[in-house]
């Protein structure tokens, strides 16, 4: 079985980020970047597939700049076979990344798809639910266990009140959610290796897809500020304050 | 035209979640109709239908309906969208599961998570866990919108909407319900909880937890939460989990309790009307959020809180 493992280049989420004071955007220019950390979550969970047998190939697909190259390079260094950067310059929403994606799964005969449930820059939380819809595949979100049986994938999910367990038919699409694995380092050795894997360059168009944004986007701010309070030195003082300051007991 | 919001709910009742998204709705246009897709869902319905603001209630029942898997619940959906031009949800997990299922299957790009309604198309939404605050307007005709309700206020009751039975789409058969694992208890729910009082990886372990939090919690009825570090340690289950990636909450209480404050976790609760902080290290960032911070050992202070109370 061949799986597709979509990775996203994101502003590292160490970094502080700064908005642009003409209101534009948030300022990318020298910011360290990295994949996604639910994407390196998926990757993981591909490889231990490969692992436990179940998956032949794992190919890693970026839709981004020339520079999303790099954070295929990092899948391939994990344990991804080969690579397929998708080359746009402009920002892409997740409706135009699943239509490419969607290209990707048909024209290479992949049978499972694991993505970050959100990318922690737009957190839309969108593009798997959106593949698995225009496939009309199967869809599993918010993954913290999976275990592939055949024709059948089954899938523990964090949802709202606890955890939900449910069958979904192959093909199928699972979004990742945090507790589902903690992901490897590339070892140095893996990060040279990595350098020699195929990794192909594609552009929208070979699959078909025109990019056109739906949302414009009128504005970018700071949110509204929140102060720090005062240091208090006590329980007593703390419980005082809460009653007859702020009145919230 | 009209506008659909899509019923967070447990069959039985309707959730304060889809009240609070109501008002949204209500922000957007006045004639709003709610979608109630389950099985013996009867109890939801006429929970919706009292909800101020509401014109009518659709109620469709069916097997597949009774857990609200995506692939249904999204065919159902579609199959009544001609006669809508909004479509919203909750940003519950059930919200964030199907919608973006129903606005690839429009052919329309989501607008997610959606704080502030400027206009009808014309919607606020938090970026980066936060920091940013796009304000973006959406050119689709039809627009699908997902709700982050601790920012509205919840809708009142002393509406009386007709309820209106609608037929279940055709089962796609993709996905089977198994069970859910979900833990039972008396407290509040985090989201529509007055008083939270949430737990770091400070607190060392599940026992501690339960130990020192649990005592101050039900003295003041507040719903327990977590930060990510307790939760990946094991020490809270996941559902407790605040910030960036699990619940975003509003109480009118935040107490953080041997939480450092990293952006994720100050993205889930940022907006609570009163946040303390009780931590040992005084450089954490929590206390660049809090209104009140007290520096110390949580396991003396904890105990002497709850004597306080």
């Amino acid at each position: 079985m061949k799986v597709l493992v979509p990775v996203k280049r994101v502003v590292d989420y160490n970094v502080k980020i700064r908005v642009k004071t003409d209101g534009s955007g948030v300022e990318l220019a020298n910011v360290k970047m990295s994949m996604n950390p639910f994407d390196e979550i998926a990757v993981e969970e591909a490889i231990r597939l490969r692992e436990a047998g179940k998956v032949t190939e794992i190919i890693a697909v970026s839709v981004g700049p020339q520079q999303a190259q790099e954070t295929i390079r990092t899948a391939l260094a994990m344990g991804a076979d080969r690579g397929i950067l998708i080359k746009v310059d402009e920002l892409v929403e997740p409706l135009s990344v699943a239509k490419l994606l969607r290209g990707v799964v048909e024209s290479e005969g992949i049978e499972l798809v694991i993505l970050g449930k959100q990318a922690i820059d737009d957190d839309a939380n969108q593009t798997g639910q959106m593949l698995s819809a225009l496939l009309g595949w199967s869809q599993g979100t918010f993954a913290s266990k999976l275990e592939i049986d055949g024709a059948t994938a089954r899938i523990t999910r964090e949802i709202d009140g606890g955890l939900q367990v449910l069958d979904l038919k192959m093909p199928a699409i699972v979004t990742t959610d945090l507790r589902l694995n903690q992901p490897r380092y590339a070892s140095l050795p893996n990060i040279m290796k990595a350098k020699k894997k195929p990794l192909d360059e594609k552009s929208p168009a070979d699959y078909g897809v025109e990019i056109n944004a739906r949302l414009k986007v009128l504005k970018t701010e700071e949110p509204g500020g929140r102060k720090a309070g005062v240091k208090v030195k006590s329980v007593t003082e703390l419980v005082d304050k809460l009653k007859n300051e702020a009145g919230v007991l | 035209m009209a506008i659909l919001l899509v019923a967070e709910h447990d069959n039985a009742t309707v959730s304060d979640q889809t009240a609070k998204a109501l008002s949204a709705a209500l922000a957007i246009g006045s004639d709003v109709h709610v979608l109630v897709a389950g099985k013996g869902a009867q109890g939801a319905a006429d929970g919706a239908s009292k909800l101020q603001g509401v014109t009518k209630v659709l109620l469709a029942e069916a097997d597949e309906l009774a857990e609200r898997l995506a692939e249904p619940v999204a065919a159902l959906i579609v199959s009544i969208a001609g006669g809508y031009d909004t479509i919203l949800a909750p940003a519950t997990t059930m919200g964030k599961n199907v919608m973006p299922r129903v606005a690839a299957l429009l052919d329309v790009m989501q607008v997610s998570d959606v704080i502030e309604v400027v206009s009808a198309d014309t919607f606020k939404r938090p970026i980066y866990a936060g920091n940013a605050i796009q304000t973006v307007q959406a050119t689709d005709a039809k627009k699908v919108i997902t709700v982050r309700t601790a920012t509205f206020q919840a809708a009142g009751e002393g509406g009386s909407a007709s309820i209106e039975t609608v037929d279940a789409a055709a089962n796609p058969n993709l996905s089977t319900f198994v069970e859910n694992r979900i833990a039972a208890n008396d407290r509040p729910e985090l989201t529509s909880a007055r008083i939270i009082i949430s737990g770091g990886r400070a607190l060392g372990s599940s026992e501690k937890f339960q130990e020192v939090i649990t005592p101050v919690a039900d003295k003041l009825g507040a719903a327990i939460g977590a930060s990510r570090a307790a939760v990946d340690a094991g020490y809270a289950p996941n559902d407790w989990q605040v910030g960036q990636t699990g619940k975003v909450v509003a109480p009118e209480l935040y107490i953080a309790v041997g939480i450092s404050g990293a952006i994720q976790h100050l993205a889930g609760m940022k907006d609570s009307k009163v946040i303390v902080a009780i931590n040992k290290d005084e450089e954490a960032p929590i206390f660049q959020v809090a209104d009140y911070g007290l520096v110390g050992d949580l396991f003396a202070i904890l105990p002497e809180l709850e004597k306080a109370l």
